[in-house]
């Protein structure tokens, strides 16, 4: 029996075509999945996303358990800002990426893949039993409990004030949600219930997730629906989700992602902080960003016409001695671009932009190139 | 409600087949093309390839997925239609005009009359 989502029904309403997603049945699409993806790189699209799991962490403790278990630095967040991070095991392979916000002094709020939840909630109690001062901590999976939505696009700006207003009550300050800068999150209420909204995303484009209460997403959802629709506000499914992320080279896991790739690997050293102490993993990352690593996750797109890359098609590199060195971890036709693109893994030496590469679709092989990410830039 | 021209005829796999004299011109129906939505690439059988009627042939894919295409007839291909390579969007907008994906001339005539008529194949898709 698959799970649903407290949208269910609004999916079946809109006439979203219900597709298996990670145990969940989830609309991959309501119109199309071009028409999805550019409404939201032009105007604005929403988007179910009360399948992701929720984890509150919180007590005095809660900083350190999380600085030595997350891959970023924690301590740079003040009360009201969320950061991009991951989790990985001790041999630095990657148990799952995620968002944590602190919420306040001492309460965070880790959004964490749905396919993940129940192996980051185990992940996160065992660290918790070897924790110094294991009381200081309070550990909550919340993802039952809690639902979410995410409102993307240029246009958003416009209308999300009509659809949360007044000032936060907490998390950053602001007196309205359009005030909210990159990263920050605050919490407002709606309909009585305490809801958070940050300004984050996974489409490259403007926009902000709100989690709430699963009893009032619907309402949430309705809202924004109705206030949205004369800024051509449209639903938007996983298919359009999974192109406009893999258009500016947002991993996900399971595919750039999983327990046998560390985030050196995958291009996102960047938030492996090399002077916070120690965390799971410090060892073996520290010595991949000083010496390199076997495979390096690279973006690329198709040279000429041809049939879109898919994960798990081999690529090759060019040459004398040319073989398969790699897979295709995420690849599509972009709507954007109107070109294949993707992203995979390569030997080093074939990872600098401007490499010739090729793909192997179907026993042939197509010229591709790789490129610098993102490989979707908005003009201007 | 899915468009399913008279003049036409279908197989299960959702390809259909029009018989001009000894030649068949061969397509994806509306259902199909509906079902895939956006189709961003056709990969067509070369011209001059031999097909066996239920043989693998072609390739229709959309963002999601790649689908193989089923030769409804038998025979030698003897024109491939580029605009669809060109602009896969035809198979969408015009399944049974504009984007129909190759011509064969008939080795079997009679398999015709094995294809689906327009009513068996509406009674297909209904689910009936």
């Amino acid at each position: 029996m698959l799970k649903r989502t407290p949208l269910f029904e609004a999916h079946q309403k809109l006439g979203g075509r219900l597709v298996e997603f990670g145990g969940w049945e989830m609309p991959v699409q309501y119109t199309s999945i071009m028409d999805e993806h550019l409404v939201v790189r032009k105007a604005a699209g929403i988007f179910d996303i009360s399948h992701m799991g929720e984890v509150v962490v919180n007590g005095a403790g809660a900083e350190e358990f999380l600085n030595r278990t997350l891959t970023n630095d924690i301590r740079k967040l003040a009360a009201g800002q969320g950061q991009y991070t991951l989790m990985c095991n001790e041999h630095g392979g990657v148990i799952d990426d995620l968002y944590a916000y602190r919420l306040t002094a001492m309460e965070y709020l880790l959004i964490v893949n749905a396919s993940r939840i129940e192996a980051d909630v185990a992940w996160l109690q065992g660290r918790l039993g070897s924790f110094p001062d294991p009381r200081s901590v309070m550990l909550r999976n919340a993802s039952d409990q809690m639902a979410a939505v995410a409102v993307q696009g240029p246009r958003v700006a416009e209308f999300i004030n009509q659809c949360f207003p007044g000032a936060s009550v907490a998390g950053t300050g602001v007196a309205q949600v359009s005030d909210l800068k990159k990263n920050e999150v605050a919490k407002f209420a709606f309909s009585g219930k305490a809801i958070w909204i940050s300004r984050t995303g996974y489409t490259g484009e403007d926009g902000f997730e709100v989690v709430s209460p699963a009893e009032v997403i619907m309402a949430i959802w309705d809202k924004v629906m109705a206030v949205g629709h004369q800024h051509c506000l449209q639903p938007a499914g996983l298919g359009a989700r999974d192109t406009l992320r893999t258009e500016v080279c947002y991993p996900l896991y399971g595919h750039e992602l999983d327990e046998q790739t560390t985030p050196i690997e995958a291009g996102l050293g960047f938030f492996v902080a090399s002077d916070k102490g120690d965390f799971v993993g410090r060892g073996v990352l520290a010595d991949q960003k000083a010496h390199g690593t076997g495979k390096k996750c690279v973006a690329f797109k198709m040279t000429d016409r041809s049939a879109p890359p898919r994960p798990h098609y081999a690529i090759w590199n060019t040459g004398p001695g040319a073989g398969p060195m790699g897979e295709v971890t995420s690849g599509t036709q972009s709507p954007s671009l109107g070109i294949g693109i993707g992203m995979g893994y390569v030997k080093p030496e074939s990872a600098k932009p401007q490499t010739p590469v090729e793909i192997e679709i179907r026993g042939k092989r197509a010229s591709a190139v790789v490129v610098s990410k993102p490989i979707y830039r908005k003009p201007g | 409600m899915s468009n399913i021209p008279s003049d036409l005829k279908y197989a299960k796999s959702h390809e259909w087949a029009r018989a001009q004299g000894d030649t068949a011109t061969v397509g994806i129906t509306d259902h199909a093309q509906h079902e895939l939505t956006d189709v961003v690439f056709v990969e067509l059988p070369d011209v001059g390839r031999q097909l066996k009627a239920g043989e693998a042939c072609a390739v229709v894919e959309s963002v999601k997925t790649a689908s193989d295409i089923y030769s409804p007839v038998s025979g030698q291909v003897v024109e491939i239609n580029k605009a669809v390579a060109d602009n896969p969007a035809l198979v969408n907008g015009e399944p049974y005009a504009g984007g129909w994906f190759y011509k064969v001339k008939l080795s079997q005539p009679a398999e015709l009359d094995q294809l689906m008529t327009p009513a068996q194949y509406e009674a297909e898709i209904s689910g009936g």
